[in-house]
């Protein structure tokens, strides 16, 4: 059977979002920015909330977010994107306002915004991808690096007394009660990638009930900053960050999650 | 809301007018002598009556960015500090200004350096007009020198902040902010529709309807060519600002022998000096530079062919006077008055500077 005798609708199984663009993504392959987009894209189009949606990007990898993705879309200064969220989504209650950081922008140079925006209660959804490097400035520390992890600025691996420790910084803010939702998933097998697309979908129908912010974070592997293959990242990341930043829902509907 | 006089702070006038002139939001932080602007706004609760948004940031980081957040979606979006906030603010300022949003600031100067004094000063002449953030960008920068014009700057701020795409700096002190005059209020110019705020600002973040393409706010463009072509286009942005938009106040200029170049409080100070020159028979005039970006450059070097001499007189060590020289051309003699830390000077010694130091 020739190609084109299967490229037929009926047959079609999975197709790219209509609210991806066509842009070609600038991420490193293995990385989980380009899965993170796609099932945001896809909850985007299955609410029928393409026309009220709008993004706001950080500074790191993702930057250029804006591109991939077909709604209207605002590149925050870093670490600023919950502020610049906060007063999009107050001007435009009938949005859905979704921010979109790195650990760097979020957990080190913004956490004040991002502290506040969840203590005031914010009806946003924030994703928060949490990969313990900063990969767009080539590979170092950040404040989800852990301990004895070697990037450029920890090249003989992260020291306590030096660096201080990982910060946890999605637990913290559960404990605030301006959060509604908060969950940590991942994206390196089909059946989380399913699992986050779920929990994404729940933060965003979470912006009509009007109680607070909704917090995905994805837990992501950086195989570049990381000096792995693919694989290898995927492999580390479940032996060494999931101990350290555990998979789950931590609040739901307002309620800490009983361990 | 309708037309009255009434007597009220300058900090007051500002907060009543964004009211008043259809302001759909303001974010602040607190900070001495303005902290009047939100505590107005709280007070008079206009998400009830108008609509417009009020909130208290936790930083003066946080409130600019709300504020480049809340004016990328099209809507009036305006916040207020002093001095050492408006430095916290750079960074939001350059972003709003690469990004050409529009978006209304002001700043009711203290003395500096670093946390400085909570008295008004006006060292901040450069960081408003040459910078202060990174970059090649300016604000379109208005010095009021009455309660009347903090209120009245506000309804002119926004026409300027949307026919340029561009932020706009009220820039005040702390004497203007907090002394009580009279002042004209205006009728309720309403708030924008969603039809009118789609009309007004077609580039806005307001949500991607099937009929155009996503819009994007972001100052980012890393393709070196095209940054250059995107800065020669703010530049010509500029330009026009300088020929349509240059605003001053020349008084007693027609056929003075010396003339006081002030702005703001120091122009309130130099009525008066030049008042009692005139009463020993000294020439001498005022020219008030209201706009301060664009500068009225013409009208200095059209002023420095014919007077003998200027006095700049600043509640700093000499800032505008780098901008009186250029346009002047080295002509005539040009010299700084200044006080600094908070330190208003008195008619009278502003008159003897002038007589020291020009006059002769």
């Amino acid at each position: 059977m020739a190609n084109l005798d299967i490229v037929k609708p009926e047959n079609l199984v999975y197709q790219k979002s209509k609210v991806l663009t066509d842009a070609v993504m600038h991420y490193c392959p293995g990385c989980g920015h380009g899965t993170a987009h796609r099932i945001i894209a896809e909850v985007i189009e299955e609410l029928g909330i393409q026309d009220k949606t709008i993004g706001v990007s950080p500074v790191g990898c993702s930057v250029m977010a804006y591109n991939y993705f077909d709604v209207d879309f605002q590149e925050a200064a870093h670490g600023r994107a919950p502020a610049v969220a906060t007063a999009i989504k107050r001007l435009n209650p009938d949005r859905y306002v979704f921010t979109y950081q790195g650990d760097g922008d979020l957990a080190a140079i913004g956490t004040a915004e991002t502290i506040h925006a969840c203590n005031r209660g914010e009806n946003i959804t924030m994703v928060f991808i949490n990969n313990a490097i900063y990969g767009m400035t080539g590979g170092q520390m950040a404040p989800t690096t852990l301990l004895g992890m070697k990037t450029a600025t920890t090249p003989y691996g992260r020291d306590q007394k030096l660096n201080g420790w990982p910060f946890q910084v999605t637990e913290l803010l559960a404990q605030l009660p301006g959060t509604y939702y908060v969950t940590r998933q991942s994206v390196h097998t089909p059946a989380n990638v399913r699992k986050a697309k779920a929990a994404l979908k729940k933060a965003f129908e979470n912006q009509k009930l009007q109680k607070g912010v909704s917090f995905v974070e994805i837990v992501s592997s950086c195989n570049s900053g990381w000096k792995m293959t693919p694989v290898q990242a995927n492999k580390w990341m479940e032996e060494n960050m999931f101990p350290q930043y555990p998979l789950g829902d931590i609040k739901v509907d307002g309620e800490l999650v009983k361990k | 809301m309708a037309k009255e006089l009434k007597l009220m702070k300058g900090n007051e006038a500002i907060a009543r007018a964004m009211i008043a002139s259809g302001t759909d939001g303001y974010f602040g932080y607190p900070i001495t002598p303005q902290s009047e602007v939100m505590e107005t706004l709280m007070a008079e609760k206009p998400w009830e009556t108008t609509g417009m948004v009020v909130l208290q940031a936790e930083s003066e980081l946080a409130s600019i960015n709300m504020v480049y957040g809340g004016a990328a979606t099209g809507k009036k979006v305006a916040t207020s500090s002093s001095s050492p906030g408006i430095s916290l603010m750079a960074e939001g300022l350059t972003y709003l200004a690469g990004a050409e949003i529009p978006c209304v600031v002001m700043n009711a100067m203290r003395g500096g350096p670093g946390l400085g004094t909570i008295q008004p000063a006006q060292s901040d002449y450069f960081q408003s007009t040459k910078g202060g953030g990174h970059g090649d960008y300016q604000l379109y920068v208005l010095a009021p020198s009455s309660v009347q014009e903090m209120y009245d700057f506000v309804f002119d701020a926004w026409d300027i902040a949307f026919k340029y795409r561009n932020p706009v700096l009220i820039l005040t002190d702390g004497a203007i902010g907090q002394c009580m005059e009279k002042c004209y209020t205006r009728d309720y110019v309403p708030r924008w529709t969603e039809e009118e705020r789609r009309a007004k600002a077609p580039w806005g973040t307001w949500g991607k309807p099937a009929t155009r393409p996503h819009n994007i706010i972001t100052s980012l463009e890393l393709d070196s060519a095209r940054q250059e072509v995107f800065n020669q286009k703010l530049q010509k942005k500029y330009a026009q600002m300088k020929e349509e938009d240059v605003r001053f106040e020349a008084l007693n200029c027609e056929d003075a022998d010396y003339i006081f170049v002030a702005y703001g409080t120091s122009a309130r100070i130099c009525m008066k000096s030049m008042q009692l020159a005139r009463e020993k028979g000294l020439k001498v005039g005022l020219l008030r530079p209201i706009t301060l970006y664009p500068f009225p450059t013409k009208q200095i070097a059209e002023l420095a062919n014919r007077v003998k001499g200027m006095l700049c007189v600043e509640m700093s060590a000499g800032q505008m006077i780098e901008d009186v020289k250029l346009a002047a051309d080295c002509k005539i003699p040009i010299e700084h008055y200044g006080r600094f830390g908070g330190i208003i000077p008195t008619p009278e010694e502003v008159l003897e500077a002038l007589e020291n130091k020009i006059i002769k």
